[in-house]
């Protein structure tokens, strides 16, 4: 009796927190989960390669771990399973010389990414709302 | 007249259309998609009837950009045809033109003027930060056909206006869309925009009035909106009402953007609720 208490608490407890994740994370989701992430991520990326305004920035960046850390990023900012493991914006950023010009060059690419996946408006919107403020640690 | 509508627009769409295909993947400035607004009646970038704190365009810092207009607004009894342009340096400062022509369809006749505008972008940004971007700016009118004017009580043919104006978007606002907002103050004497001059016989003086837009962002590439616009009551000869409009905006690339709207702009020159369509296109380079 007593253990079967126990496990319907478990069971109840596990019941929420999984509700909880489900609801913080729909954003998540709509991102296509992780290897949705990675896809935008990618062909941000390759838009950003192929984008002479802004690709001497990552010329000598290591484009894989770049990849990782991005896609990280995004999976821990919209709710999903992943620890961002880098670098703060602001230390990673520093004295690059990123104006807004380049900043909006490379959110160009994330929402031309997020399209070509068919990612909806409204999850497009709360990503970029949730990555917006990284605009003061990044632009100088 | 729809003849000229359809040559201009043709002209507009063409001009707008070639540097589209031949530089499909170079974007006329670095600004985000629609964040150039589109071009006001006056000339200076913003809504329809309101100027905004945006500046036209897609030029960001380090960058210039430039766009050419033209509108025409048909209610009951008048016309309007607007031709501007404009240029922006460094997302910093807009220079516009535009010129005006009011057809009195009606009564008869036609009043033409012309507006020089200059817009600074004081500080805040659109899109980033918790401030809004707070712009001023001055429109220099003159009036080309000031004898009907002068003689329903108008006291000068040209005039400036003053305003200052601020905007923000909100990225994900209700229903997870962007949501863009702008107030607009604006010091004036200008009777119907200035079409009818500056100054009265009932009030000679400058007056504060607001102006006020709100778009949402449909997706990426479409908008509804509103906008209001007070507007000085100075001649005696007949009240001058506040306009205001709903309006459709559509940008399928940062080249072109169109704008439909069903505009109310109440009594003119006294013959009552002047309602109707206003359509508006601008290229982007």
């Amino acid at each position: 009796m007593k253990i079967g208490l126990s496990a319907a608490l478990l069971l109840l407890g596990s019941m929420i927190s999984g509700a909880v994740q489900a609801q913080s994370s729909e954003l998540y989701q709509q991102l296509g989960e992780r290897s949705g992430i990675e896809t935008i991520v990618e062909e941000m990326l390759l838009g950003v390669a192929d984008d002479e305004r802004i690709a001497h920035y990552f010329a000598d960046v290591d484009i894989l771990r770049l990849h990782k850390l991005i896609s990280e990023q995004v999976c821990n900012v919209s709710g999903g399973p992943c620890e961002y493991t880098g670098e703060s914006m602001a230390v990673s950023h520093n004295n690059l010389g990123i104006n807004n010009a380049d900043f909006n060059a490379l959110v160009e690419h994330l929402i031309a990414a997020m399209e070509q996946e068919n990612v909806p408006v409204s999850a497009q919107n709360k990503l970029l709302a949730l990555l917006a403020p990284m605009h003061q640690d990044i632009v100088e | 007249m729809p003849k000229r509508i359809f040559y201009g627009l043709s002209v507009l769409l063409l001009s707008a259309v070639q540097p589209a295909l031949a530089q499909q993947f170079e974007s006329p400035g670095s600004r985000l998609l629609a964040t150039g607004g589109a071009s006001t009646i006056e000339g200076s970038g913003g809504g329809g009837i309101v100027p905004w704190a945006t500046l036209s365009s897609y030029a960001d810092e380090g960058e210039w950009g430039a766009t050419v207009q033209m509108t025409e607004v048909q209610v009951d009894d008048f016309s309007l045809s607007v031709q501007g342009a404009s240029f922006n340096w460094n997302n910093r400062v807009e220079v516009s033109y535009a010129r005006q022509q009011f057809d009195l369809e009606t009564i008869g006749g036609e009043l033409e003027q012309s507006v020089w505008g200059v817009k600074a972008r004081l500080s805040g940004d659109l899109v980033y930060g918790a401030m809004p971007q707070v712009s001023a700016g001055i429109q220099h009118k003159s009036n080309q056909t000031f004898t009907l004017p002068q003689a329903v009580g108008a006291t000068d043919d040209s005039s400036m206006d003053y305003y200052v104006s601020a905007a923000k978007a909100w990225l994900a606002g209700p229903f997870s869309r962007t949501w863009v907002a702008n107030v607009t103050l604006r010091n004036t004497e200008a009777n119907q925009l200035g079409l009818l001059g500056f100054g009265g016989d009932k009030r000679n003086s400058r007056e504060w009035v607001g102006e006020a837009s709100v778009a949402v962002f449909l997706d990426r590439y479409w908008a509804v909106g509103v906008e209001y616009r007070q507007k000085p009551d100075l001649l005696s000869f007949a009240k001058e009402d506040d306009w205001k409009d709903v309006f459709v905006a559509y940008f399928p690339s940062k080249h072109v953007s169109l704008v439909g709207a069903y505009a109310d702009l109440g009594s003119i020159a006294g013959l009552a609720s002047q309602t109707g369509w206003y359509l508006s296109v601008q290229a982007s380079f």
